[in-house]
């Protein structure tokens, strides 16, 4: 409210008390109100990586694992992609989906080491009915992250595109369950009618995913890894609730995406401060 | 008429710098409102212009601070930010609006900091 606005409302009225009363009242709320003015800002916050060098971006494949309802490899590859088309001053090679699963499980089965076996567990009936080379969680995929630091390989794969910043890594995408307390609103009426809400806290089962992408930025020209981070986010559903695989993966990528633009481009952050008279 | 000039002359020696800050204060407050129409138009390199100024005029002033800590914010200068947040609560410490601002502040530079250093 400004000094003007409250003029104008103590113009209306007829009473010459009343008027002064209430006239003081919003001229001292307007000049109390005019003291600190709310504004939106952009904080800037700069690139992880300086990418200047490149022109190009290959978003080669990933390496991925966890529940088998999403191919979590080409999807991860199509929505960076998407992002950075969109996103970012790179060029975005379109280019065929690296099975980089493959690649590094032929690349065990060549080495010395016997074949991988999922979580450790080599033994018993049950294994053998499991695909061994499938993976599962974090340890099944130590077993491939060699691929990563094989520098001829990246060299190799950045020559034939002319040297670009190549994005590859693991992503691992798995369900979750758990049970326990949970904070809940329920409401209720009170003998006199009111709506009233209380907090509560009550057992419940809940299940949904964890994906944990660990991306992984290389140097196309001398096939050295450049940078790497692991990025993890989780969500929780009620245990009745029935979510697709496929929409709680976008859901978490969602909350990721940011911090990935942000280790290529600088990206702002929106909120509001107050200036102060 | 002597004694007269003598009262004059005290009165005005004695006054001197409470005036002198009282000037100082509405020089600087000029500024500062100055730099919060121009902020608010979107001009944030005036704007930290006027606020630094206001700061050099009157450094007693926690608003001029706090005001040119988000000019700094807003240009993702943080360390500047954040010397300048300190200073308006350090001037002004039981201003919440100005806690407010460095809070924010420290929220998102911490973050930032901390996925650098990971």
């Amino acid at each position: 409210m400004t000094a003007r606005s409250a003029v104008a409302i103590v113009s209306r009225l007829s009473n010459p008390v009343s008027c002064l009363v209430l006239g003081l009242g919003l001229l001292a709320g307007a000049s109390a109100c005019t003291s600190f003015y709310e504004i939106p800002i952009e904080t800037p916050i700069q690139p992880k990586m300086d990418v200047s060098m490149f022109q190009r971006v290959l978003i080669a494949g990933f390496i991925g694992g966890g529940t088998e309802d999403v191919d979590a490899n080409l999807e991860t590859v199509r929505l960076l992609r998407s992002q950075l088309r969109t996103k970012s001053s790179l060029r975005v090679i379109e280019a065929e989906v690296m099975q980089l699963a493959d690649i590094a499980k032929e690349r065990a089965r060549g080495e010395a080491s016997p074949p991988p076996t999922p979580g450790g567990a080599a033994d018993g009936p049950q294994a053998q009915e499991q695909d061994p080379t499938r993976i599962r969680n974090e340890k099944d995929l130590e077993r491939y992250q060699s691929i990563f630091s094989d520098v001829a390989f990246w060299k190799q794969k950045g020559e034939e595109y002319q040297g670009p910043l190549i994005i590859t890594g693991t992503v691992l995408f798995s369900p979750l369950s758990t049970a326990g307390y949970v904070p809940v609103e329920r409401e209720y009426f009170d003998q006199l009618g009111r709506r009233r809400v209380i907090q509560q806290r009550v057992y419940q089962e809940r299940k949904g995913f964890t994906l944990q992408p660990k991306l992984i930025y290389i140097d196309g020209r001398t096939g050295a890894t450049l940078y790497s981070e692991t990025l993890r986010e989780e969500i929780l559903y009620n245990a009745q609730q029935n979510t697709p695989a496929l929409s709680s993966y976008f859901e978490l990528m969602d909350k990721l995406i940011p911090s990935f633009l942000n280790t290529l481009s600088t990206q702002k952050i929106r909120g509001t401060r107050m200036l102060v008279k | 008429m002597l004694s007269r000039a003598v009262v004059v002359a005290a009165a005005l020696v004695a006054f001197a710098p409470q005036a002198h800050a009282g000037d100082a204060r509405s020089e600087a407050k000029e500024q500062v409102e100055f730099g919060i129409k121009v902020a608010q138009n979107g001009l944030w390199k005036e704007a930290a212009y006027r606020w630094q100024k206001a700061v050099e005029i009157d450094p007693t002033y926690a608003a001029a601070w706090n005001n040119l800590a988000v000019a700094f914010e807003q240009q993702g200068n943080f360390e500047k930010a954040r010397e300048a947040y300190e200073k308006a609560v350090e001037l002004d410490p039981k201003n919440l609006l100005l806690r407010q601002n460095y809070d924010l502040f420290k929220e998102i530079n911490d973050r930032t900091k901390r996925r650098r250093d990971r």
